[in-house]
């Protein structure tokens, strides 16, 4: 045993680098056959047929059929994918055996909407499956005869599952200019409303004429090309930098890092300012619904994201706010109009938040994690229910629910329209994000997340838990019910219906979708996740579907969300630190132990 | 510096040991007590109801119940070797429903129908049994075997994940309506049990849980499949190291457990006629809590749990609620169940038989 | 008066007796290892002084406190801190946090301050952040500058080993539980920390209980060795007592079927 272990020789320099191993056929089969299943869904659960009727490029390109061919484009990538680096392996490099695979994996899932064609050309399916309607058949065949629509099917699924492995043959700066052409061009489609809005506002209207067929139409064909040409050549002249933005700022010296943050949030600020000016009434309601959503997001992240309590009942705070800014507030509430101004109110509607947290928190407290969800799941149904019963309709008005509630007045200020809402409703999203931070880096928030990390041995370490789970409770609730008081004073009244248990995991996806724990990710999730569903409004019918598989697929492929908070990219570079960690004892002193690296949990 | 410094006793800040949470909780299990103590005592002695009328919501609840019970297998068998709540085990329940629907649906316009009853009812349990295993299996496979070294709320995300994803699938497919389930005219009777006029369909519902039990419970105990299944709950590195196959073991969990909420499924259509694509949620919340109840792990527990749940929440908006002159209670019916789920997982986590659980490896 | 008294302690797993009517004393300022076959209960000792475990039976007397019942966080803050066997750190918080979570239990503020940036706020966590740099720095080169801002779970098993001593140090303790701190380090490490052992307690000025197996390292830090086997004590006394004694050498090495 007492032997030292000489540090282990210098590794061999010259590798005998193996070819990497060709492109898998059979997997892109099979991810061609799953990308079918979903094609085949697609079309089944009516997504196709909705999105039809959209025209993003005016005449050639509707939304449906769109969607339905994006899928095979994105199982093509998947499958021509070349496979990770291995040690001991030459880099992969994609070749034309990967457009094989692509277009192997299109055409096969071509070919399953070819048979969905087949099915519904031979029998009426109605009976069971509604969507799959005659005026479906006619657009999946595009009006051909039935053989002629399943090669054609086939061809343009294959083409598109090729174009999307041919992704990883492209040059790194090419690829890096066309995709976000693509996706710009998407959004101007998409969005057309709201570039119209924006162009309005910036009384820049010839712009829309240029661009759009009309107002609130598709693209022209001309706009389509203009709008990539632009993004296109932007990118590529910015392309030629290898660094990203975050590693561009993280790289200044420190002052200068400070002043750029002052100017980006200055910046950042005046956008905001001109925001609901320029957009409107409309797009201004859906970023209200947006900050409100974020304002609970940033809530729960705390509470999930930071102590790791995964709470799915957190809709039931948001009510708490919304009751009680309506109960003190508007003239109509049942038992107890004391018509208090907002203002004044919120003071009490904190207090009641912060006591349904504590009402909620204190018995899941010794609670294994998984309980806990089930339970405060078991607490939000509950309060909802309360609300809806006739027997406390007395106090909270049942299904009729309040109405009446006043609007937000602040001293001489009296806001009415979506636009004015704006502002408050973004400044306590400001107000909560600093929150966020400042606990981040604080006592409580350190203890937060060791017990996120592990209970037991926070606790041996000198953490309260129960003070500790209690206050996450707390201050999660207390976020949220600032958002339920603005949502009803904005919209005016408060209906049990509006606290259902798919607010609670909307609010679940947004975070995961951005990244647990931090905040610049939260706030793309909600922009993404509230704001176009609702901008549109074809989508809005399968809203949950796309948050449900939003979530298996975030948690199979990217747990730490999209934009992770620094804490969690650094995991994702585990491999070079460790490296370095390692590099550093065999540089230092000998020792027999190489640094082992389990990803953490 | 090789002076030892000596440290100075610190006055304790917090060194009670009974904190507000143990007097918060022993409160609330007083004042839960006496509400229901209270509540019944009101409602029993006003005689509101007959015995009569109080055995038929014994016989509601013990159906229900029943069906709670098949659905709770499923939560019971994964939890006890995975240890993570399948969130989306109420949704493989609802397909199967949905499936005994359509079949029942196509089988009503034949003359099989009519003729045959029983051999209809094996189809479409037949049916159910299979989508619902097929589900689950293609679930587990999707869904939760890449995750299976995850932190552990990370499959429960994803679960919830899918339960989203297959309700509304559902809803796109065969559209958000209501759908009724199709009569059948020998269940439609009452059967004599001991004297008293008993409801055809719960008598069957009531048989067939029993039977699909005790045929499930021999085929944990008795046979290879079933004893791999036992020790990969047990301990899954030892059962590998033992040969036994962690992969096709943990599928047939999945697989049986499905099949049990096919049967549920089917079972479901018999009591409550109309379905749509949210019907899996509640019964699965409430199957979950009936597993925990009975103690999570443990088959018999999830029979036990989920006749006791079944009869509590039959009985208790009656018994308790109607005590207190609420009105409309009927409304309130889940509240009843829900605090069940409360009550159970806060005062009594490890259930009425005990839980059965691998020791957990912290 | 001693530091710490263990009267008659007995705890059962299910029909497993892991510790049966222990007595254990330790006074201030002495370094006592713990020794004894795997399975002897060691580890189910630390768990319950620690209060991370409640005895059935017996009391816990640190300090002048019977600390049974307390919950660990209150143990922690009477100075009783631990090391974990199987090393438990927050593997996705930084080194310095993972340390700066040890001064948690010295600290007094609260949310509000946290939010408000309070002056006593700031002058606190600027002491916590002191006190973590303070502590690390006893490591010398090994949890040096650059270290503090590395995640917890890339850093070297023997790294581990080391900031779970330091996170354990930032508690403030005046008994330190040590669990097989040398496990998995080679020879030279072991020596280090058997060095750094003995400044735990001339610098610091803490008491220190160690579970080892190295009886290299035994010899080296102990003022008194305690055997235990079975969830007994078989013997105590000096390293020499103990090394010699008939009970101990066939507690090791004798009829080994009898353990698993
Ligand atoms: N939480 C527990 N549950 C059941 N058995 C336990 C538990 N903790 C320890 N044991 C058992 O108690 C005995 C003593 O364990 P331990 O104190 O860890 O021994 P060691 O002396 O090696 O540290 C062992 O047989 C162990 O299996
Ligand atoms: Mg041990």
């Amino acid at each position: 045993m007492a032997q030292v272990t000489a540090p282990s020789p210098a590794r061999p320099v010259e590798v005998e680098l193996r070819p990497a191993p060709p492109v898998d056929l059979g997997r892109a089969a099979r991810l061609g056959l799953i990308g079918g299943v979903a094609m085949v869904l697609v079309a089944a659960t009516g997504i196709v047929g909705t999105f039809q009727t959209r025209l993003l490029i005016d005449p050639i390109l509707p939304l449906g059929l769109l969607f339905l061919y994006l899928l095979a484009f994105a199982f093509g990538w998947m499958a021509g994918k070349p496979p990770a680096a291995l040690e001991g392996f030459a880099p992969a490099r994609a070749n034309s055996r990967n457009l094989v695979a692509g277009a192997l994996a299109g055409a096969l899932g071509g070919l399953c909407v070819g048979v969905l064609a087949a099915l519904m050309s031979t029998f009426d399916l109605r009976g069971v499956f509604v969507q799959l309607s005659p005026q479906l058949l006619e657009i999946l065949t595009f009006g051909l005869p039935l053989g002629a629509a399943i090669i054609a099917i086939v061809a343009i699924s294959a083409v598109a599952g090729a174009i999307g492995a041919g992704v990883h043959l492209l040059p790194i700066r090419l690829k890096r200019s066309l995709l976000p052409a693509l996706v710009w061009v998407m959004m101007f489609a998409l969005f057309t409303d709201l570039v119209g809005q924006l162009f309005a506002g910036l009384s820049a209207e010839f712009l829309t004429d240029f661009l759009f067929t009309g107002r609130g139409g598709a693209l022209t064909i001309v706009g389509a090309i203009t709008v990539f040409i632009v993004v296109f050549v932007a990118y590529w002249l910015l392309g030629g930098r290898e660094t990203t933005l975050r590693g561009r700022i993280e790289a200044m010296p420190r002052g200068q890092r400070t002043r750029f943050s002052l100017i980006a949030a200055a910046v950042i600020l005046i956008i905001l300012w001109f925001v609901p000016k320029v957009m409107g009434p409309f797009v201004s309601q859906v970023l209200d619904t947006a900050g409100i959503y974020l304002l609970m997001a940033l809530g729960l992240n705390i509470v999930v994201g930071y102590a790791g309590m995964l709470d799915l009942g957190y809709v039931a705070f948001f009510a708490v706010g919304a009751y009680t800014g309506a109960i003190l507030t508007s003239p109509q509430s049942p038992a107890f109009t004391p018509q208090l101004l907002l203002i004044v109110a919120i003071p009490f509607v904190m207090i009641a938040a912060a006591l349904a947290g504590l009402m909620v928190a204190t018995p899941v407290i010794r609670m294994r994690g998984d309980y806990l969800a089930i339970v405060t799941l078991g607490f939000g149904e509950i309060a909802r229910i309360l609300f809806n019963s006739e027997w406390l309709a007395p106090i909270f008005g049942g299904a009729q629910g309040i109405t009446n509630i006043p609007d937000l007045r602040i001293g001489p200020l009296q806001l009415s329209t979506p636009q004015d809402y704006f502002y408050p409703i973004f400044l306590v999203v400001l107000i909560a994000a600093y929150v966020t931070y400042a606990l981040q880096n604080s006592r409580w928030g350190r203890a937060w997340m060791a017990m996120r990390e592990d209970e037991s041995v926070a606790e041996a370490m000198g953490v309260n838990v129960v003070t500790a789970k209690l206050s996450a409770f707390v201050v999660g609730a207390v976020l949220a019910s600032f958002g339920g008081a603005l949502f009803g004073a904005q919209i005016g009244s408060v209906f049990p219906h509006s606290f259902d248990i798919v607010v609670s995991v909307t609010v679940l996806v947004i975070i995961i979708v951005g990244g647990m724990g931090s905040v610049p990710g939260v706030a793309l999730g909600a922009l993404v996740l509230i704001v176009l569903p609702n901008l549109l409004r074809e989508f809005s019918q399968y809203q949950f579907l796309f948050y449900g598989v939003l979530l298996i697929v975030m948690m199979l492929t990217k747990p730490e969300g999209f934009i992770p908070s620094k804490r969690r990219a650094q995991e994702l570079h585990a491999d070079e630190l460790s490296q370095d960690a390692w590099l550093d004892i065999y540089g230092d002193k000998p020792t027999t132990d190489a640094t082992t690296t389990e990803p953490p949990r | 510096m090789s002076e030892a410094i000596s440290v100075p006793a610190r006055p304790i800040r917090s060194a009670s040991r009974v904190t507000p949470v143990t007097i918060f909780l022993w409160g609330l299990r007083i004042a839960a007590l006496a509400v229901i103590l209270y509540g019944s005592y009101q409602s029993i002695s006003s005689g509101r109801l007959s015995g009569a009328q109080w055995r038929d919501l014994l016989i509601f609840g013990t159906s229900t119940g029943s069906v709670f019970a098949l659905i709770a297998l499923g939560y019971t068998m994964v939890y006890g070797v995975l240890r993570f709540i399948n969130f989306a085990h109420g949704e493989v329940f609802m397909v199967g429903a949905m499936m005994a629907f359509y079949v029942a649906n196509g089988l009503a316009a034949t003359s099989l129908w009519i003729a045959s009853p029983f051999v209809s009812l094996l189809i479409v349990f037949i049916a159910a049994m299979t989508t619902s295993a097929s589900l689950a299996v293609l679930l587990e496979r999707i869904a939760y075997r890449p995750l299976r070294n995850a932190p552990r709320l990370i499959p429960l995300i994803t679960s919830i994940g899918a339960s989203f994803t297959i309700q509304y699938l559902v809803s796109g497919l065969v559209g958000p309506s209501t759908k009724d389930f199709p009569r059948m005219e020998p269940l439609r009777g009452t059967i004599n049990v001991a004297g008293s006029l008993i409801p055809t369909s719960r008598v069957v519902v009531i048989v067939v849980t029993v039977i699909v039990m005790i045929a499930l419970y021999l085929f944990v105990e008795r046979t290879r499949t079933g004893k791999s299944m036992r020790a990969v709950s047990e301990d899954q590195e030892t059962a590998a190291l033992m040969g036994i196959d962690v992969n096709r073991t943990i599928v047939t969990v999945f697989a049986v457990g499905g099949a049990m909420a096919g049967v549920a499924g089917a079972l479901w259509g018999l009591v409550f006629p109309s379905l749509n694509y949210f019907s899996g949620f509640l019964p699965g919340i409430k199957a979950f809590t009936a597993a925990v109840l009975g103690g999570i792990g443990n088959i018999l527990g999830a029979m036990l749990g989920g006749v006791s749940l079944g009869v509590v929440e039959s009985i208790g908006p009656s018994l308790v609620l109607a005590g207190y002159d609420i009105p409309a209670f009927s409304q309130l019916k889940d509240v009843v169940a829900y605090a069940a789920l409360v009550m159970v997982l806060i005062f009594r986590p490890t259930g009425i038989l005990g839980e059965r659980l691998s020791r957990d490896r912290t | 008066m001693s530091l710490l008294s263990i009267e008659s302690i007995s705890k059962a797993f299910g029909g497993l007796r892991a510790i049966n009517s222990l007595n254990i004393e330790v006074d201030q300022g002495e370094i006592v290892s713990v020794i004894g076959p795997n399975g002897a209960g060691k580890t189910t000792f630390f768990n319950l002084v620690t209060g991370m475990e409640t005895p059935d039976s017996g009391n816990i007397v640190f300090d002048g406190h019977n600390v049974v019942g307390l919950r660990p966080n209150q143990i922690l803050e009477l100075g009783l801190a631990r090391t974990f066997q199987n090393v438990r750190l927050f593997p996705t918080m930084t080194v310095k946090e993972n340390v700066m979570v040890g001064q948690h239990c010295r600290g007094k503020a609260g949310l509000i301050g946290a939010i408000f940036k309070t002056k006593s706020q700031r002058s606190e966590e600027a002491r916590i952040e002191a006190r973590a740099e303070e502590v690390l720095s006893f490591f010398g080169t090994r949890l040096a500058g650059y270290r503090h801002d590395q995640l917890a779970f890339v850093l070297s098993y023997a790294n581990r080993r080391r900031l779970e001593i330091a996170r354990a140090m930032a508690t403030e303790p005046r008994l330190l539980l040590l669990d097989e701190p040398t496990a998995g380090m080679n020879p030279r490490e072991t020596i280090e920390l058997t060095e750094l052992i003995g400044r735990l307690r001339d610098e610091k000025g803490y008491t220190i209980v160690i579970i080892e197996h190295d009886m290299q390292v035994v010899k080296n830090v102990s003022d008194r060795v305690i055997v235990l086997d079975h969830g007994e004590k078989l013997t105590e006394g000096t390293y020499d007592e103990v090394s010699t004694n008939e009970a101990v050498i066939e507690a090791y090495l004798g009829r080994p079927s009898e353990r698993r």
